[in-house]
């Protein structure tokens, strides 16, 4: 059983890659994972097999300093930052040379951990490593690489990660109020949460009443099941009907989610909803068919089709390039999504370096923000080639960019401006309020996705495969 | 109907080929895809319902729920990499289990022709095994879509007799003493576990 199924499906040409070439070597980021046994289950670039004898190397260090009862977390070199994270029987492992703070690469392996966490349950990876230290996890794996692939590519290309954020497409809030009502009346009885999301981003979001007073949903699951949504085929599949655990809400069962495209064949606009019951198919369908419906009676996707993010000169601050801004002030009973709004990167950052140079500009003024020895709440750096600012109050955080030239007075007056247009846009620029429904017939057990689920993960077919 | 088989054998694939005859590359399969297809017999309209499920390991714990129920059940496998044709007899004692003899149709379905070269599996093999378990079986690309509509329509056309077979046999069993074994008349000596059921 051991050998399981190895082949690599030809589309992975990551995994091709020649381990002992300089250009490996070179990657801004490798990331891999592997068992407490030191078995490979993953890497971004090259072939696990190709590299064990280097994971190899990792896990001998990771034991090593175990067993002084001294867990390794970091190991820093020249030109590289080598930072382990062990969680359960998964030991991840960080190589970068992207300047990073050990804080950021670790939060960015624990996004790793919970795609994986996400695709099986935290409790099967338990149970298959309590009954067999060295199972090989890429059974369970194997064609999940391109998934994990594509987060890593998300979490160095899209700050919401770094922000833990979710980034929502602005809307007339007339328009985000009537999406969110067809969303709230087609339900069915175990649906928990109805996302709408276009362009990558979040349209609107309808959370199960009982469900959220529990837990909250947090930006990572969002960003997860997202990025899952990215990966699979749905755009050709027509409907996907899939088991998926939310990591952070509750890394022990599973959700069912249906994923469709409501816009063939363009498929921009795809609409997620999570049942806690693996038999709605049908009838989650069904509520899929109605929102169809109401959408094309309000005309809503040639609406959503005109939305699209802004413009800084929208903005109207002269020499503001770029900014971020994460509100904290929205009241707690909403169970509020963490979100954030920022506009579209334009010139000088149109370049895929250039914007990751930016994105590396912002990291850095977060790394200091929320370093954890010497936090700072405001920081204005001047860099070679522009100018920031980053300030955290408790009603929101604010990384701001602007041409080299400015002073220091002049950017506070900036932000000034800046924030009275947030507010005075906000409506637009995020989901204020997120609406809710009921449909838990019975809410005293539907706490947390529901009992019957949580059996369900502890009798999934995986031991049987063992 | 339900697709079954090991990952990277090409469910999705011709899936994508029974609605629109056309070939893309596609990602693994994330859980199961839902898609529905209607084949025109000469005189009847069959609306398909099609469960793609993922062949990944890690999502064969739901599976059966997309079989239970299936009036067919295709097993596809791979013939360049014998494994796949291993993994598919054990999706069939799984199979088996599962389903009322006669109630589905059972094909088994040997893709990637096209890669004659490198075939780890011969027909013989794929045949031998069909006849043995009473499955029908075929052998398809959907890369170049060889035998594909063909596949279709055969499946369609057994459905439909499966069907019939099994509405006669509820009103025989109801209101006439007539045997009417028209329908398994048609049917060859291989394909004879399509209609077991009835009188
Ligand atoms: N040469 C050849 N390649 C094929 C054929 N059918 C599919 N493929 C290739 O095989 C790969 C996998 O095909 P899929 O249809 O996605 O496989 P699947 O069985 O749906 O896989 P899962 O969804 O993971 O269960 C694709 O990249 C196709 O290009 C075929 O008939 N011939
Ligand atoms: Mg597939």
């Amino acid at each position: 059983m051991e050998a399981g199924t190895q082949e690599m499906p030809a589309f992975m040409t990551n995994r091709d890659e020649d381990v002992t070439s300089d250009s490996w070597r070179q990657h801004r980021k490798h990331v891999f994972v592997l068992s407490e046994a030191g078995k490979p289950i993953y890497s971004r670039y090259g072939s696990e097999e190709a590299l064990s004898s280097t994971m190899g190397v990792m896990m001998a260090l990771v034991s090593f300093v175990q067993s002084g009862d001294n867990i390794i977390r970091s190991v820093y070199s020249e030109l590289h930052t080598v930072v382990f994270l062990q969680k359960g029987p998964l030991v991840l492992v960080c190589v970068s040379n992207s300047r990073q703070s050990e804080e950021q690469l670790r939060g960015e392996l624990l996004y790793v951990y919970y795609q994986i966490i996400s695709m099986l349950t935290q409790a099967s990876i338990s149970r298959i490593f309590e009954h067999k230290k060295n199972y090989d996890l890429r059974r369970l794996l194997a064609g999940s690489e391109k998934i994990l692939d594509g987060l890593l590519n998300l979490v160095d290309s899209d700050p919401s990660f770094l922000l833990t954020a979710i980034h929502c497409l602005p809307l007339a809030s007339s328009l985000r109020d009537s999406l969110s009502q067809i969303l709230q009346k087609a339900i069915t009885p175990n649906l928990v949460f109805s996302i709408l999301v276009a362009k990558n981003q979040l349209l609107t979001i309808v959370q199960e009443k009982t469900v959220i007073e529990d837990a909250r949903l947090e930006p990572a699951d969002v960003h997860l099941l997202l990025n899952l949504i990215g990966a699979s085929s749905a755009f050709q599949a027509g409907e996907i009907w899939t088991p998926i655990c939310l990591p952070l809400f509750n890394p022990d069962c599973y959700f069912y989610a249906y994923i469709s495209y409501l816009d063939p064949p363009e498929c921009t606009v795809c609409l997620l909803l999570l049942s806690t019951d693996k038999e709605a198919f049908y009838a989650v369908a069904d509520c899929k068919r109605k929102i169809e419906e109401a959408m094309v009676a309000q005309n809503a996707l040639s609406l959503i089709a005109k939305a699209h993010s802004y413009s800084v000169s929208q903005v109207g601050v002269s020499d503001l390039r770029h900014f971020m801004y994460k509100p904290f002030d929205v009241p707690d009973t909403y169970r509020q999504l963490t979100q954030f709004t920022s506009p579209e990167m334009e010139a000088p950052y149109s370049s895929e370096e250039e914007k990751m140079r930016l994105l590396d500009l912002y990291r850095y003024m977060h790394s200091r923000i929320h370093s954890s020895t010497r936090p700072l709440k405001l920081i204005y750096h001047v860099a070679e080639r522009e100018t920031l600012l980053a300030w955290v109050t408790s009603k929101f955080e604010l990384y701001t960019c602007f041409s080299p030239l400015v002073t220091k007075a002049c950017a506070i007056t900036a932000i000034t401006k800046l924030l009275r247009w947030i507010k005075k846009e906000e409506e637009r620029l995020f989901i204020r309020y997120p609406p809710k429904y009921s449909t838990t017939p019975n809410p005293s057990k539907s706490s947390r996705g529901g009992k019957s689920d949580q059996q369900d993960s502890t009798e999934n077919g995986f031991l049987t495969l063992l | 109907m339900v697709l079954l088989g090991s990952s990277g054998v090409g469910k999705s694939c011709l899936a994508l080929r029974f609605g629109k005859d056309e070939f893309r590359s596609t990602s693994p399969t994330v859980g199961c895809a839902y898609l529905t297809r209607m084949v025109h017999l000469s005189d009847v309209n069959l609306r398909f319902e099609i469960w793609d499920t993922a062949g990944q390991e890690k999502y064969h714990s739901v599976t059966p729920l997309y079989y239970r129920g299936a009036h067919a059940a295709i097993l596809v496998y791979d013939i360049s990499k014998r494994e796949t044709f291993l993994r598919a007899q054990v999706w069939l004692r799984e199979l088996e289990k599962q389903v009322v003899p006669g109630s589905s149709v059972l094909w088994l379905v040997g893709n990637k022709g096209d890669l004659a070269e490198e075939r780890q599996v011969s027909v013989q093999e794929g045949e031998e095994l069909a006849r043995d378990r009473g499955l029908y079986f075929s052998e398809t690309s959907a890369m170049s879509g060889f035998q594909v509509s063909e596949l279709l329509a055969a499946i369609a056309l057994r459905v439909y007799e499966c069907l019939g077979a099994q509405q006669e046999g509820l009103s025989e069993w109801r209101e006439t003493p007539l045997v009417n074994l028209h329908h398994r008349d048609t049917f060859s000596s291989s394909a004879a576990s399509c209609c077991r059921v009835g009188p």
